[in-house]
């Protein structure tokens, strides 16, 4: 392949430290000191200056002020920056698809709960306000119903690429549990936002969603009627349930996305399986060494060799 | 030797550090103690009420309800009348259920004078049932159940009969009460959810729920 020359660049995209030095002699003396200070000296530098100097740097010394205080420039660099296995490729975009996807769930549903009424008599009315008369209501809906199917879809992926590449072996167990705990969890939040529209379609799914936790023997009949707040589905299911989908199993799952990241972040990650490991260079053992003419008698030629 | 051997018994034992004299454990573990207990209260004192409000309604039976369905001529013995009644107060149309009331029939071997109002109810998992005049069944849309006249089970994936409201006629009005279950031998029990067996053992492993009604 035919070496190309590398593309000249102009001066003033490359900051000053990284631009090439001028060849001694040259005539643009510019960036050296001049010759004799009394006869050509520096232009006197004014408030404007001086204030402009302050300007460039203030981003910086924010920065410097914050992490002075915080010591956070440590953690980032290490997290931003940690090694990644050879082989690393899309797959593993998965996990933070589901982060993205569940920060797309709770932005858009902070904003339907301003139009929301989680009263079973104005419910129905208010998400159809929503749709219909609200400016991008129909939209910011639609992410919403949509996204959860999303995440949904994407929680299984990433939790089917772990699987097959092996990444829930030791010592990230742990985070395979936060992972299940996750999914169990993003299920509720399926399952409890279901009904909160209250159509036909949320009223009777809920209805079978309910009833088929009450078939769990024993403990069943009491996890239905607490779902439902009482023998039947009433004005208390649906408070209960919106207070579960946009309170309680929010808050979990930030926590636990927490921890699942601090611990991907602190193991590392995994190499696909098909990336194999370089064979460790070993000293070969001094028996199978070539002894030669004085040795114990095994030459090379009844020893093998190099034993390959 | 002999002073090797007497040295343990001259010695006192020193004060753990940190022991004051005649203390029984140090200050710090004393304060590690109270602390956690403390917490430990105040803690409980939030979670418990917490809790237990949001199980409380496991326990609680709202109260009896009756509903006048229509007066008595309007029901026969050989089909069924669909009303439509009030089972939950205070959401509108949401907290309405169906039945289907006719009059007992000797043929079947009931009780004369009653009636019999079935909840339109699914025993699977709670799909609204619809009787259909012409095969004389009860047919679910969602899963394929169809149940005889009486609302036991002849098809499909019910675990058991219709459940039935109680009935009883108050100045010529038919009105319908609290909702039971019934056994395959049309025993009445306590109302179970759909989709929990009824009779035998299943008594036990679906055990009944203090938030419904005795059985009549």
């Amino acid at each position: 392949m035919p070496k190309l020359r590398a593309p000249k660049i102009p001066d003033f995209v490359v900051p000053p430290p990284l631009r090439k030095p001028p060849k001694p002699g040259a005539e643009d003396r510019k960036g050296q000191a001049p010759t004799d200070l009394k006869s050509s000296p520096p232009p006197s530098r004014t408030h404007v200056d001086r204030l402009t100097d302050q300007a460039k740097d203030a981003p910086a010394d924010v920065l410097a002020w914050v992490d002075q205080r915080t010591g956070a420039s440590g953690f980032l660099t290490g997290m931003l920056y940690r090694k990644v296995p050879k082989g690393t490729n899309w797959f593993y975009t998965l996990g933070s698809a589901t982060l993205f996807a569940f920060i797309v769930q709770a932005t858009t549903g902070v904003f339907l709960a301003m139009f929301y009424t989680p009263s079973a008599t104005q419910a129905y009315a208010s998400i159809s306000h929503i749709n219909n008369d609200v400016p991008l209501g129909q939209l910011v809906h639609g992410m919403h119903k949509w996204g959860s199917s999303v995440m949904v879809i994407l929680i299984f992926l990433h939790m089917g690429r772990t699987f097959f590449f092996g990444a829930y072996k030791y010592p990230r167990e742990l985070n395979w549990v936060i992972g299940v705990v996750l999914l169990i969890l993003t299920m509720t939040m399926a399952f409890t936002g279901y009904l909160l529209p209250f159509d036909q379609r949320s009223y009777w799914a809920s209805i079978v969603g309910i009833n088929i936790n009450g078939t769990g023997p024993i403990v069943g009949p009491y996890l239905s009627d607490f779902l439902r707040a009482g023998p039947e589905l009433g004005a208390t299911t649906l408070s209960r349930f919106y207070a579960i989908h946009m309170l309680l199993v929010p808050g979990a799952i930030i926590a636990l996305i927490g921890a699942h990241m601090y611990l991907v972040v602190k193991l590392g990650t995994t190499a696909p399986p098909w990336v194999k490991a370089k064979k460790p260079k070993i000293a070969t053992p001094v028996s199978q060494l070539d002894a030669g003419a004085e040795g114990n008698g095994a030459g090379p030629s009844t020893n093998g060799g190099s034993g390959a | 030797m002999n002073g090797a051997e007497e040295a343990p018994q001259q010695r006192v034992k020193p004060d753990p550090p940190g022991y004051f004299e005649g203390e029984s454990m140090t200050r710090r573990r004393a304060f590690t103690i109270a602390a956690q207990g403390l917490g430990g209260i105040a803690g409980a004192a939030i979670i418990l009420p917490a809790v237990g409000f949001a199980v409380a309604p496991i326990f609680h039976r709202g109260k009896e309800r009756w509903e006048a369905v229509g007066p008595t001529s309007d029901f026969v013995e050989d089909t069924y009348r669909q009303v439509v009644f009030t089972e939950t107060e205070g959401i509108g149309d949401a907290g309405k259920t169906i039945a289907y009331v006719r009059k007992s029939s000797a043929d079947l071997e009931e009780e004369a004078g009653k009636y019999v109002a079935v909840s339109n109810r699914c025993a699977h998992l709670g799909c609204p049932v619809r009787f259909v005049e012409a095969a004389g069944n009860f047919i679910c849309p969602c899963h394929g159940g169809v149940y005889d006249f009486q609302g036991k089970r002849i098809g499909g994936p019910p675990v058991r009969p219709l459940d039935q409201f109680q009935t009883r006629v108050r100045n010529g009005q038919v009105e319908v009460g609290p909702r039971y279950s019934v056994t395959n031998q049309m025993e009445p029990v306590r109302a179970r959810d759909p989709g929990e067996f009824t009779g035998g053992i299943w008594e036990y492993l679906y055990p009944p729920r203090p938030s419904t009604f005795p059985p009549p």
